[in-house]
């Protein structure tokens, strides 16, 4: 084998590139641990995160599982026949749907988002680098989109497209794909912005003259220098689509029973209140403490990530 | 100005291709409950289809809509049996009260708590405002409806001899509905729509505050020897409000689009609850109404808060 000879030597990595960026790294993540409620964040959303993908291993009971050895038609209290945190209105492990909901609520936070994130910078990068009437046009449908308030809106089409398909309950696909694709505003403005900038660097210019397409410029040189405010927007967005699929969820428009969401669990708990009040205590507090985490790590990632903008 | 007001009617005018194009192009579109009804053939349906125009080419369909709305007829809201504009006016005055007492609300707390947290940055109380803007971002509007309910109307809260419990449901409890009455009625539902606008207004005051502070007329107005207050409140509060009013304005509309959800927990007889219970029915007229209605309320904030800027701050000019 070593005696093949590459006809072309690659260039020794630039040891002094190498170290600068090392450096670069190292502060990045210096600024982020003195971060101390973005690190705290961090770790407890770690943890939903393990909940969620071992689930099934750590789950006590089937989330769907009717407990009828023991329930009497009242949600059991916590703490009672082996429910830890007692059982909803149907008897159903209160602590078994609070675990396989969090798999919903995270996973379609990161899907929609991620769907924010490619529609937003392909446009966002599209607007930024051709200029002229492309940036005219896009800007003006991101002006439209951003002036439908976006609840209403969700809430309009969740409910046609559930109608018009003839089923009770939307796919969960069809979910992150509505929330995704209305999303992507925030997102085209950032890059937009970086890209103008961006566009008239020496390295732009250098890519250009050495007969690099437009689109390996826009995506291979340009987009890895725009990439930080993209990773913040989309940490706090996540967030943000959490709160509003719940919201969707609770008001009877998001994911259906009897897949758990802590959205639609709050959707029955409602009515039980004044009995059972640990079945709307607890679904609340999984969402609040999410998306608390996510957002105190997100304010991290922006004092690490652009040191400038505190 | 003029200019920037021109911008907004195209503006306007595509917000309605979009919101039509959504409503119409969907599919099932208009006569969506129709096609669940077993009883309906398909002959009916083409008959209705007909009936209702909506056989017409789309841009037909659209152009008659728009014709009728531009002479203020938005149609007719089947779910309410009175045109839309008697609907919607209807249920005005109800969201007007309830985003007028969130507004004031989070004005008194918001601004305030900003300013203190920022006169006072890394103590006790800037931690505090800080870590409560985090919360009120974070919470779920309609959890925090719900425990609001769980503390102070199930259970209420019993001391000092004293027994509160507010009601957790419509304006008042009674016809009549004396004025202490409603009061009672709006505590719960204004607490609830105001806690994300205290905690965002309260970070906007801090960080513009904190910014105005560092600078350099700041310490020449202390460095003349006024009082601390008069430093802060008529050199910094005149300057750091400016931002803080765009903002303001930029999400008051969301006032009125957010109150679907604490109108549906509270009961509220507003526009909110007037456009989720339109949605049950799939009352299209309605839901167009309201969308367009509130989007256009978002343009003019925007228009607004821009005016505002500019006339607040004399170093901002558009061309």
């Amino acid at each position: 084998m070593a005696a093949t000879v590459p006809l072309q030597q690659t260039p020794e990595p630039d040891a002094q590139l190498q170290a600068e960026f090392e450096r670069e790294r190292h502060a990045t993540w210096k600024r982020f641990k003195r971060h101390k409620l973005a690190i705290a964040g961090s770790a407890v959303l770690i943890c939903i995160v393990l909940v969620a993908i071992f689930a099934p291993f750590l789950s006590p009971w089937n989330p769907n599982f009717i407990d009828q050895a023991h329930w009497n038609g009242y949600p059991l209290a916590p703490g009672t026949y082996g429910h830890f945190l007692g059982s909803d209105e149907n008897g159903r492990d209160l602590f078994a749907r609070l675990m396989f909901g969090a798999r919903i609520s995270l996973t379609v936070g990161i899907f929609a988002v991620l769907i924010e994130v490619v529609v937003g910078t392909f446009l966002g990068a599209l607007a930024g680098y051709y200029g002229k009437w492309v940036d005219y046009v896009i800007m003006r449908a991101t002006d439209v989109f951003l002036s439908i308030p976006l609840l209403p809106l969700l809430l309009v089409l969740t409910a046609i497209v559930a109608a018009s398909s003839n089923k009770a309950a939307l796919s969960f696909g069809v979910i992150v794909i509505i929330i995704g694709g209305l999303g992507w505003m925030p997102v085209t403005r950032l890059v937009r912005a970086s890209y103008l900038s961006l566009r008239e660097k020496e390295f732009a210019e250098a890519a250009r003259a050495i007969g690099g397409s437009d689109g390996r410029i826009m995506f291979r040189h340009l987009l890895p220098n725009a990439v930080a405010p993209i990773i913040v927007q989309a940490t706090l967005d996540v967030a943000n689509v959490i709160i509003l699929e719940s919201a969707l969820s609770f008001l009877g428009f998001g994911i259906q029973p009897p897949t758990a969401s802590w959205g639609n669990m709050l959707a029955n708990a409602e009515y039980n209140m004044a009995i059972a009040p640990w079945a709307a205590i607890f679904p609340g507090l999984a969402i609040l403490v999410t998306v608390l985490s996510i957002n105190y790590m997100g304010d991290g990632l922006r004092d690490a990530l652009d040191p400038n903008m505190r | 100005m003029l200019r920037r007001s021109g911008q907004a009617v195209p503006l306007l005018l595509l917000i309605s291709v979009i919101i039509f194009l959504i409503l119409h192009e969907a599919p099932g579109g208009p006569l969506t409950p129709y096609l669940q009804n077993p009883h309906i053939t398909p002959a009916d349906i083409a008959r209705l289809k007909h009936n209702f125009g909506l056989d017409r080419p789309l841009y037909v369909q659209y152009l008659a809509w728009l014709g009728h709305v531009v002479r203020g007829d938005f149609g007719y809201s089947t779910s309410n049996s009175m045109t839309v504009v008697g609907a919607i006016l209807g249920r005005l005055p109800a969201t007007v009260i309830l985003m007028g007492c969130a507004f004031v609300f989070s004005l008194l707390i918001g601004i305030p708590a900003g300013l203190l947290a920022a006169i006072k940055p890394y103590t006790i109380w800037d931690y505090l405002v800080t870590t409560f803007a985090f919360f009120g971002q974070s919470m779920p509007v309609f959890w925090f409806a719900l425990m609001l309910q769980l503390v102070f109307s199930v259970h209420g809260i019993t001391g000092f001899g004293y027994r509160l419990q507010l009601p957790s449901a419509s304006m008042c409890y009674t016809d009549a509905c004396p004025i202490d009455d409603r009061v009672v009625h709006l505590i719960l539902p204004t607490v609830v729509l105001s806690l994300a606008y205290i905690a965002t207004w309260s970070r906007f005051t801090r960080s513009s505050m904190l910014e105005v502070i560092r600078t350099d007329y700041m310490r020449t107005a202390a460095a003349k020897g006024l009082a601390p207050a008069v430093v802060v409140l008529k050199h910094g509060l005149k300057n750091a409000v400016i931002p803080v009013v765009t903002i303001i304005a930029i999400s008051l509309p969301g006032l009125v689009g957010g109150a679907i959800i604490t109108e549906t927990i509270f009961a509220w007889p507003g526009m909110g609850r007037l456009f989720f219970n339109a949605l049950g029915q799939f009352d299209f007229p309605l839901l167009m109404g309201y969308l367009m209605l509130v989007s256009f309320l978002v343009v003019l904030f925007n228009l607004l808060a821009d005016v505002a800027y500019a006339w607040l701050d004399p170093r901002v000019k558009y061309d």
